[in-house]
């Protein structure tokens, strides 16, 4: 099965009628992104109810110790048509969001902060900054264009499969860390529609860091430090790797490195490519030893072995055995700049930062914003996520069936929604419950206590 | 704390409400002691610990390594803070403190330097501590940590060794570098961000020598609540009440060491939109003008840039209008007017407090640019900082740095002093000393134009002392103005 390459948008504009996006493209859609077809997806597809259990942690009214301001103080803001954009949106019920979507069928939802009173009441109290964050997810935005110097096969908005694999190791290397080292449980990945993934935690005590404490978990993080105004972009110091750094590598980065990313992105095949990473050498005379034995080898091409591996392993061979650790700590580095996760620093930082709900339905793709599930999030592939016009073609199909779960189950999004409840929802809302309960029992003993006598 | 005029008996109290300090040398200011001051002495020790926050704030601007740090720290502190009475040294620190605490509490700009000064001199001083007083101090704090016992320590031990030793710290086998505290990791943002520590299962394993840190931490946060406290008092009743009193010797203190913000430019309009590229060339800082030159070759620039740029425009007079009109011939070469309008031009309006909450922004300091951090394709930050050496030495002599000045310049910036390497090259440009060194972009600006100007105006005077004299306090003018009017 061939795969092509990225869809290229300037082609579509030929075409009159939207049509099925081609295995292996990620773009499908023409500019005019119909809200009709929206309409109905908000109608008959998208899990309001779902949507509404997650953002009220437990808060559902059918226990006293539930706090009826809670979901009302959870701004949602709108992308409408026309480039509207609409902040503070809020809502008391199920059924008040259910209804606000459908009838106002944005292009996009985005999801803030729960704040400490009803934004809808903030011009109600006088004086400056009087609505303040309270509670919000510890977010991660991960978006492939970061990676664009590092990346051969596409560049800006575009997606392959080849270049995929960067988004893979971002999630193993970031989940791990996040319930391995920080010891959070409840964390949900979504692919962002095009080019990225997001990352929500949802434990209670990382809806309630501050902005500091997310930072820091945020530059914990961090590795990558370049722009293009500086060569080293990766520095690792120290005699040896902080633990993370060390399992990160490892576990996933090194195998990445040299099994996929090396080969499919060609990262040594041709002057210009292996220039950028000779530069990161800082012994001038293995970078020039290199350097004359690949220009060399550009004539004898040998066809048995890949290219870019046997050169890796020379690069390897001459840097592990220098008696610099500087030197020797180079080949780290040159994994670390090529596949190690670069996440959006302002998206984490700050607890008033909108992201986009799951769910939603990207304009430019078509694709549908879906969980991935981190077990086996290798087995990805944005290039058969769900389309909206895919989804409503699929409703025709199974017309009439009627299925109790609802309209979705009948389409591809059946997947991805059970996905959701059953590795996401469900063990959320049962640890939200018991922490309610067990909270509930503590006031009532304490109060029981001051009455005795 | 009650303040006594001059003539009356001097008498103070050893502070008999509760343990002021769980160390004899090292206060935690938890409440405002039962002492006595005499006016003078409640004026003159606030300066004198005035003059040991703001040689703090320069070493830290000028990047200043950890043991300079705490050399310069013991330095300011032993030079100002002695009293003749060997008795009276911690009063003099206790109350000094609550009096700045006045002083700075009243915005949010105020409070933050104060919370950043006094934090990093607490922090400072507790490493001096003997293990003893350290041990007392945090149990003083409540600190939620636990040491980690000695079988779950053998368990982490080749982990612990690893942090250890990626930091440059030698996990040693000595009883004190074995003892490590556990504690939540959300308590130690310090130690998480630079990855300082092992972190398990959201816990983090702290060692002796990081305690300080965490310690820091609790101490910044009472300190901010009690600013916060002490703001609402000032402004309720003490200001009202003090107005012939303390409320004057107060604020003359704060407006006296603050250099100017910036943030109200003196007319607007000063630099006009056909003469930006010339002025760029002759007065922006090395930071601004790159900023400036790739706005103008990508006709583009991240959000981070946009802001550094943008104030820095507003504060050298760029009205809003102006302003708009400048961005939109960039940005719409690159995405087209509709774009620009849509997506730029609210932002730009929001800088200047005609948006959203209408907050007015000022222009960012060094300070604040240095500690920046760029990332993919942004051009924002400290030049000295943020460039490679090569690209640094080509920016340079593009803007005219001749060989010689540019290698003190490469000098200071290897030494890390970013803003003295600025100062050198902008005396290199304009062959004319600064002495007051270069602490804000809009500095460089409005004393780059006054030099030009006065070279235009073929003048003999040269750099105006008025800036100069912004960071040196007069301390015995107040006094007797104080005395004169009481």
């Amino acid at each position: 099965m061939t795969r092509q390459g990225a869809y290229k948008e300037s082609d579509d504009m030929l075409i009159d009628e939207p049509k099925l996006p081609q295995q292996g493209q990620i773009a499908a859609l023409p500019n005019e992104f119909n809200p009709s077809y929206l309409k109905i997806y908000y109608s008959k597809l998208f899990p309001h109810a779902d949507l509404y259990r997650w953002m009220s942690y437990g808060n559902d009214g059918k226990h006293p110790a539930c706090d009826s301001s809670y979901l009302g103080r959870r701004e949602f803001s709108y992308t409408l048509d026309n480039d509207i954009f609409v902040r503070y949106n809020t809502f008391n019920s199920a059924t008040e969001l259910e209804n606000s979507i459908k009838d106002k069928c944005p292009l996009k939802i985005d999801i803030g902060p729960i704040y400490n009173l009803n934004p809808a009441h903030r011009n109600a109290y006088a004086g400056d900054n009087v609505l303040t964050p309270v509670e919000r997810e510890l977010i991660f935005d991960i978006d492939m264009s970061d990676y664009d110097d590092v990346r051969y096969c596409c560049s800006g908005a575009d997606v392959c499969l080849n270049c995929w694999p960067l988004m893979t190791v971002a999630v193993k290397v970031i989940d791990t860390s996040l319930r391995d080292d920080f010891g959070f449980r409840h964390i949900l990945w979504v692919y962002s529609g095009r080019r990225g993934v997001h990352c929500w935690v949802c434990d209670r005590k990382a809806r309630r860091l501050s902005n500091e404490q997310r930072a820091a978990v945020a530059d914990y993080f961090r590795v990558y430090k370049g722009n293009e105004n500086n060569y080293k972009k990766v520095s690792l110091m120290g005699q040896v790797l902080h633990p993370f750094l060390a399992r990160s590598y490892t576990e996933v980065l090194k195998e990445y490195f040299e099994t996929k990313l090396l080969t499919s992105q060609n990262l040594l095949s041709s002057e210009e490519r292996y220039e950028k990473i000779l530069e990161m050498i800082p012994d001038q005379s293995i970078a020039s030893e290199l350097r004359g034995k690949w220009q060399e080898s550009r004539r004898s091409s040998s066809a048995k072995e890949d290219i870019n591996i046997v050169r890796w392993e020379q690069l390897k061979q001459l840097l592990q055995k220098h008696k610099a650790q500087g030197v020797r700590r180079c080949v780290e580095e040159i994994v670390f700049t090529y596949t190690y996760p670069r996440l959006d620093m302002e998206v984490s930082k700050h607890m008033n930062h909108l992201l986009k709900a799951p769910f939603c339905v990207h304009p430019k793709t078509g694709r549908v914003c879906v969980p991935i599930n981190p077990n086996n999030c290798e087995e990805f592939d944005p290039t058969t996520v769900p389309t909206l016009i895919q989804l409503l073609e699929e409703l025709n199909r199974e017309g009439l069936r009627s299925d109790v779960e609802g309209e979705w189950n009948k389409t591809s999004l059946a997947n991805a929604i059970k996905l959701f409840r059953s590795s996401f929802l469900q063990p959320l809302l049962k640890i939200c419950k018991e922490e309610m309960e067990s909270s509930y029992n503590a006031k009532l003993q304490q109060s029981k206590n001051l009455l005795s006598w | 704390m009650q303040v006594v005029r001059s003539h009356q008996s001097h008498r103070s109290f050893s502070s008999s409400s509760g343990s002021v300090s769980a160390s004899p040398t090292l206060p935690l200011y938890r409440s405002a002691p039962e002492l006595e001051v005499r006016l003078e002495d409640f004026e003159s020790f606030a300066i004198d610990r005035l003059r040991v926050l703001k040689g703090i704030s320069d070493g830290l601007s000028r990047g200043k390594k950890p043991d300079e740090m705490e050399k310069l720290v013991n330095e300011l502190w032993k030079t100002n803070m002695r009293h003749q009475d060997s008795s009276q040294v911690l009063n003099k620190d206790i109350i000094s403190h609550f009096v700045l605490r006045l002083v700075y509490c009243r915005t949010e700009e105020l409070r933050k330097w104060f919370l950043s000064m006094e934090s990093a001199l607490f922090r400072h001083r507790f490493r001096n501590q003997t293990a003893e007083a350290q041990r007392a101090i945090m149990e003083e704090f409540d600190l939620p940590c636990k040491a980690v016992s000695n079988a779950e320590f053998e368990s982490l031990k080749e982990k612990l060794g690893q942090v250890a030793r990626s930091i440059g710290h030698n996990l040693s086998l000595s009883t004190t570098d074995a003892i490590y505290y556990k504690v939540p990791f959300e308590e130690v943002p310090e130690l998480v961000t630079g990855r300082k520590v092992f972190i398990n299962q959201g816990y983090a394993y702290v060692a002796m020598n990081q305690v300080v840190s965490l310690v820091a931490t609790i101490f910044r946060s009472l300190l901010s609540k009690a600013l916060i406290l002490t703001n609402r008092k000032w402004a309720t009743s003490i200001r009202e009440q003090e107005q012939h009193r303390l409320t004057p010797i107060v604020e003359a203190l704060c407006s006296s060491y603050l250099g100017p913000d910036f943030s109200q430019p003196k007319e607007y309009g000063e630099i006009s939109l056909k003469d930006i590229d010339q002025v760029a060339k002759s007065s922006f800082p090395l930071c601004m003008r790159h900023l400036f030159e790739k706005l103008r070759e990508d006709h583009h620039l991240k959000h981070a840039g946009r802001m550094q740029l943008g104030l820095f425009l507003k504060g050298v007079g760029l009205n809003v209008d102006d302003s708009l009109a400048f961005w939109r011939e960039e940005f719409s070469k690159k995405v087209g007017l509709e774009k620009f309008e849509k997506e730029y031009a609210y932002n730009i309006r929001h800088n200047y407090g005609k948006e959203g909450k209408k907050t007015d922004y000022t222009p960012y300091s060094c300070q604040k640019i240095i500690l920046s951090t760029p990332g993919v394709g942004d051009h924002h930050g400290c030049p000295y900082r943020h460039f490679g050496e090569e690209n640094l030495r080509a920016a340079l002599s593009r803007m005219g740095v001749n060989s010689r000045a540019m290698e003190d310049v490469m000098g200071k910036v290897r030494n890390r002093d970013y803003q003295l390497a600025c100062t050198l090259t902008f005396e290199a440009l304009h062959a004319a000393p600064c002495d007051a060194g270069i602490n804000h972009p809009n500095q460089y600006f409005s004393d780059s134009q006054r030099l030009l100007k006065a070279k235009k105006d073929s003048s003999t005077n040269v750099v105006d002392a008025s800036t100069s004299s912004m960071h040196r306090l007069d301390a015995g003018n107040l006094l007797r103005n104080i005395r004169g009017n009481s």
